[in-house]
């Protein structure tokens, strides 16, 4: 007999709410319902129907009042979010938010999972912060980190137009996260888009200012923070350190994609979907085992 | 009547790059008095990456941005103070600090593809009454067609100028001729161009951007800048003058701002060196070079090797993290 799965719902068809859908199809604890977009006939919408899934392009209305969904993954914009949330809200759904809104708390799967217990709106900060808040929280666990600084560098062809007509929001986001989920005191982030062809495979750096680093502490943490965030983003690696330099730390990251529905070297949207699943399956396990089903 | 030059004076910006961002805001006050006083036009003041390039990956400030503003507009009676706004390292928040301490300017630097992140701060700089300049990086890498949309999509945001900008250095006059020629047709804003010095090529290309149509040109006394160093404002006014143009800056005065002023407060003058010749053939972003000679330094590696290798992987500009980890693999494969 197949165990019973918590229902959700991915709003948002685009590039990364159909590579969550293809993620999802794997999951134990999560089934996807619905995909639910606003255009009839989009390629996400018709990938959905082609693997079994109900697909809606009637906007997030369609599912409101839909009781057995349980979840809804927002993968739209910031501002359909803050239209949305309330509406999720009322409806009892807890929603996982991959876009910029910030409406919940930041979430990391690999640092702060337990944050979430207690909230129905969780956000999944930015890529280049999902990237590399770990490492960043890795090095504060060893010893304080007074100043973290973190830069992305993605391929021109995976910053989609939401990304490009609003770069400040990723600094932003990102550097009230460093603090907030990282534990560094200040934070900075910056990002670099390069178009080279073929085109680059997400790489970041994480720069910690540390008194004195233990150099032998701070590498174990390090790996086994790669390990701990490998488990739900098997092409994360460090590639380089960490090294040290005076107080600084220097962590270099690699990151490939599962190259499932997005190309291998869009990393950045790779990690994003696979540290929301991670989420979500999270929040699923725990309504299941409340309810004695796990 | 003579054509008039527009000459933008980046001593205290790009020539931030040549001390490692570490002028003094004293030393601000010097420079752009000399400089007002000798008639520039337009004066930059920024981190050499633009606001809030103070980093660990660019390099940390010996001051604030902001104090070094305050003192840049305290310092200047006719000049109008210009900042960099580098989209990805600086916000709205840096440029709104930037207006308020009295920058009248901001060029909107993006790599020579990716236009469509400044329009939010083309914007912001209107909406602010600032005057905002479309500046394309690294616009070697590219052909000409690509230079013309990119600089075609500054114009449609509302810049009010556009610059062809050789931050590596990497480029020969034909090319100039030609970037500018197929910009200047395509739009009908003010052309500018942003000449590095790793090729010897500084002054000459500035020439040839003018010949071409261009309607600004940038300079640093001394040339102090990234790799090389810039095209040498004195030397740019004094050729200006001789081929008939105006750019309404006193030679002399200009000369020893450049000796007496800027020159006693560069740490290593900027010349062709092995490293900067290198990034100029490689076609890296100049403000590498004192990042690979530390790197080279660390890893025991040849400075050269690191910034072939930095243009062999299709950098572009601001990927300076990149030089440590290409300094470590070239150090292990020995």
């Amino acid at each position: 007999m197949s165990k019973k799965k918590i229902k959700a719902a991915i709003v948002g068809p685009g590039n990364i709410g159909t590579d969550l859908m293809y993620k999802l199809l794997q999951s134990d604890v999560i089934e996807v319902d619905t995909v639910v977009g606003v255009v009839e006939g989009s390629t996400g919408l018709k990938l959905a129907e082609e693997n079994g899934i109900n697909a809606t392009a009637k906007g997030v209305d369609a599912i409101i009042g839909n009781k057995e969904i349980e979840i809804v993954f927002e993968a739209t914009s910031a501002k359909a979010h803050e239209m949305n949330a309330p509406k999720y809200k009322a409806d009892g759904k807890i929603a996982v938010d991959l876009t910029p809104a910030m409406i919940g708390p930041f979430v990391v799967p690999a640092v702060n999972m337990d944050k979430m217990a207690s909230t129905d709106n969780v956000n999944m900060v930015t890529c280049g912060g999902q990237a590399t808040i770990p490492m960043v929280a890795a090095i504060n666990s060893v010893q304080p980190v007074a100043y973290a600084e973190i830069v992305a560098t993605i391929a021109s062809l995976s910053a989609g137009i939401g990304t490009r007509q609003n770069i400040d929001e990723f600094t932003e986001t990102t550097s009230r996260a460093i603090c907030e989920v990282g534990g560094a005191k200040e934070g900075k982030a910056i990002i670099i888009l390069n178009p080279a062809e073929p085109p680059i495979i997400m790489r970041d750096t994480v720069y910690a200012r540390v008194e004195n680093p233990d150099e032998e502490a701070i590498t174990k943490a390090v790996k086994a923070m790669e390990e701990k965030v490998r488990s739900y983003v098997p092409g994360y690696r460090v590639k380089t350190g960490p090294i040290f330099d005076g107080d600084r730390v220097t962590v270099m990251l690699e990151i490939e994609g599962a190259g499932m529905y997005l190309p291998k070297y869009s990393g950045n949207l790779d990690i994003m979907t696979a540290a929301a699943k991670a989420v979500g399956e999270k929040i699923a396990l725990n309504l299941l085992k409340e309810r004695g089903e796990r | 009547m003579m054509k008039k030059i527009r000459l933008i004076d980046t001593t205290l910006r790009d020539g931030m790059h040549a001390v490692s961002h570490q002028f003094s805001t004293e030393d601000v006050s010097a420079v752009v008095k000399a400089l007002d006083d000798a008639g520039v036009d337009t004066i930059e003041v920024s981190h050499g990456d633009g606001l809030g390039g103070s980093s660990f990956q660019y390099g940390f400030s010996k001051a604030t941005e902001e104090a070094y503003l305050k003192a840049a507009a305290g310092a200047m009676t006719n000049a109008k103070l210009c900042v960099l706004l580098l989209p990805g390292i600086g916000t709205h928040k840096e440029l709104e600090m930037a207006a308020n301490a009295g920058a009248k300017v901001v060029r909107v630097a993006t790599h020579v593809t990716e236009a469509d992140i400044g329009e939010q701060h083309i914007k912001i700089a209107k909406s602010l009454g600032m005057e905002a300049i479309g500046f394309l990086m690294m616009s070697h890498m590219v052909d000409v067609d690509k230079i013309v949309e990119q600089a075609k999509l500054f114009e449609s945001y509302g810049a009010d100028a556009v610059y062809v900008t050789d931050s590596a250095g990497a480029m020969i006059p034909t090319q100039i001729t030609e970037r500018i020629a197929a910009v200047k047709k395509a739009v009908s804003i003010p052309v500018g161009h942003h000449a590095h010095d790793n090729m010897g090529l500084a002054i000459g290309n500035s020439i040839a951007a003018i010949q071409a149509g261009a309607d600004i040109v940038d300079g640093t006394c001394r040339g102090a800048g990234a790799g090389a160093g810039n095209a040498m404002t004195e030397v740019l006014v004094g050729v200006l003058d001789k081929m008939g143009y105006a750019t309404g800056i006193d030679l002399y005065k200009i000369m020893d701002a450049a000796d007496d002023i800027v020159m006693p407060r560069l740490h290593r003058p900027p010349m062709i060196t092995k490293e900067s010749l290198s990034i100029g053939y490689a076609g890296v972003y100049g403000s590498f070079l004192l990042h690979a000679l530390r790197a080279a330094d660390k890893f025991n590696v040849d400075a050269r090797d690191i910034l072939i290798e930095m243009g062999r992987r299709k950098t572009v500009g601001g990927q300076e993290d990149m030089i440590i980890d290409v300094a470590y693999e070239l150090a292990n494969r020995k």
